[in-house]
């Protein structure tokens, strides 16, 4: 079986079963994944969703009336392919918890207080090189009940469409040198180690806003058509 | 903003979480609109309107009350609402996406049209058929799998059925309510009646 889209570039994901996730037990496949070829239906994708992107949608402190508590950032970045090539036109939405690792979902029962001035939800498109840019707020960590003691490193929640139906991720971005990483099992659920690494955005002090906000480079890696990836050969 | 070298591989996936509905299927209940519903219909679309609709549930039959579910499909006449699909004008009357997320007992439903056939690599058909994406907490990265339709005589020839054991093709298999527009398909994560995933 070809390829357009190599499968490959696949062995970064998470196995589903990761058992240290207790969530992943019941909700791992057990019966292994049947190949297949990509066919039209695979190397299309949607690319409408972008007409409800609002000016003002990437910047997740002034959505309500007032500006929210917690420290301001920029986060920012190109969403790419795997041989580096800009992905341009891509929807990305985000979502988080507040500056006190409390979610708007009115499932989230943390006792932390919710923010009036934020909801932390945001989207926008990648431009012509694929670049984008949101400003928010720092996430704080939150407690869950995985294990005893168990906390969520702060992360931000993407997703991204990309060229394809089968580009589409889901992900998480979290922050330098958070000291809950080796204990996350979510975070760790990724095998490598280098692939890990790029789940972690990169202080960027160059493009911090001085007297206003510090920034953050995360790029957005998406499998690329007929890419040559670096991993497994 | 420097772009820097060729990177090193893919970002990994990382569960959607339990937390996603107020950012990506709010449907009017947090203060944040909807990008996508789970409906691809535009006014003037053309074809047969189906409603596809079924339930989720975990390795203990447990309904799943927070996955999130993602179609994408071709229109009537089998093509594709995007300019990568070179056979014909893209038709722009036709999203072919949408998006749901499922209720507190694990219900799910799409609004939508019968697809058309699509031709496979080699340019042989495809019997109708309509991609899902499977999201949910605790599911570190999302699902694909394909939902066929159980009066479509074209199923016995379609090419990607024919590389899944017989005994599994009713897992992919939405079937027709009697009289009505209404394909009911319910969807395992695990277990004995597990949905077939692929590999792609």
């Amino acid at each position: 079986m070809t390829f357009i889209y190599p499968t490959g570039s696949n062995a970064a994901h998470p196995l589903p079963l990761s058992p240290d996730y207790k969530s992943s037990i019941k909700r791992a496949p057990n019966k292994p994944l049947i190949p297949m070829p990509h066919t039209l239906s695979e190397l299309t994708g949607p690319v409408y969703g972008h007409e409800t992107v609002r000016e003002g949608d990437n910047d997740l402190t002034r959505q309500h009336a007032g500006e929210p508590l917690g420290e301001r950032i920029i986060v920012h970045g190109y969403v790419r392919d795997e041989d580096g090539r800009g992905v341009p036109n891509s929807l990305v939405e985000i979502w988080q918890a507040n500056s006190c690792g409390r979610y708007v979902h009115v499932r989230d029962q943390h006792p932390a207080p919710l923010d009036p001035n934020f909801t932390g939800a945001g989207r926008t498109v990648s431009d012509a090189s694929g670049y984008y840019r949101f400003v928010t707020i720092k996430p704080g960590a939150y407690p869950w009940g995985n294990h005893h003691n168990a906390w969520r490193p702060a992360h931000i929640h993407l997703s991204v469409f990309g060229h394809s139906f089968v580009t589409r991720l889901v992900t998480q971005m979290y922050f330098p040198s958070d000291p809950l990483f080796p204990f996350d099992p979510i975070f760790n659920s990724v095998p490598d180690e280098k692939a890990r690494a790029r789940m972690v955005s990169s202080f960027d002090l160059e493009n911090t806003q001085p007297e206003w906000a510090l920034c953050y480079r995360f790029d957005i890696v998406l499998r690329g058509k007929d890419a040559t990836p670096m991993e497994n050969h | 903003m420097q772009e820097s070298a060729k990177p090193d591989g893919i970002t990994p996936s990382q569960t959607v979480g339990p937390f996603f509905k107020y950012g990506l299927t709010p449907t009017g209940e947090y203060a944040w609109n909807d990008a996508f519903t789970n409906s691809t219909l535009t006014p003037d679309v053309s074809g047969d309107r189906i409603r596809i609709e079924g339930k989720v549930f975990d390795g203990d039959g447990v309904a799943v009350p927070d996955a999130m579910l993602e179609i994408w499909q071709a229109d009537a006449q089998g093509r594709f609402a995007d300019p990568q699909d070179k056979r014909a004008l893209p038709n722009a009357s036709f999203r072919g996406f949408a998006r749901c997320g499922t209720d507190k007992d694990g219900n799910y439903s799409f609004e939508t049209i019968k697809p058309g056939v699509v031709p496979d690599p080699e340019g042989k058909p495809q019997a109708p058929h309509i991609l899902l994406a499977v999201f949910g907490r605790g599911m570190l990265r999302h699902l694909y799998t394909r939902i066929y339709f159980n009066d479509e005589t074209g199923n016995a020839a379609d090419p990607v059925l024919a590389l899944v054991p017989a005994d599994r093709r009713a897992t992919l298999t939405a079937v027709r309510e009697a009289g009505k527009p209404v394909y009911r398909l319910d969807l395992h994560l695990q277990g004995d009646n597990e949905t077939v995933f692929f590999d792609v």
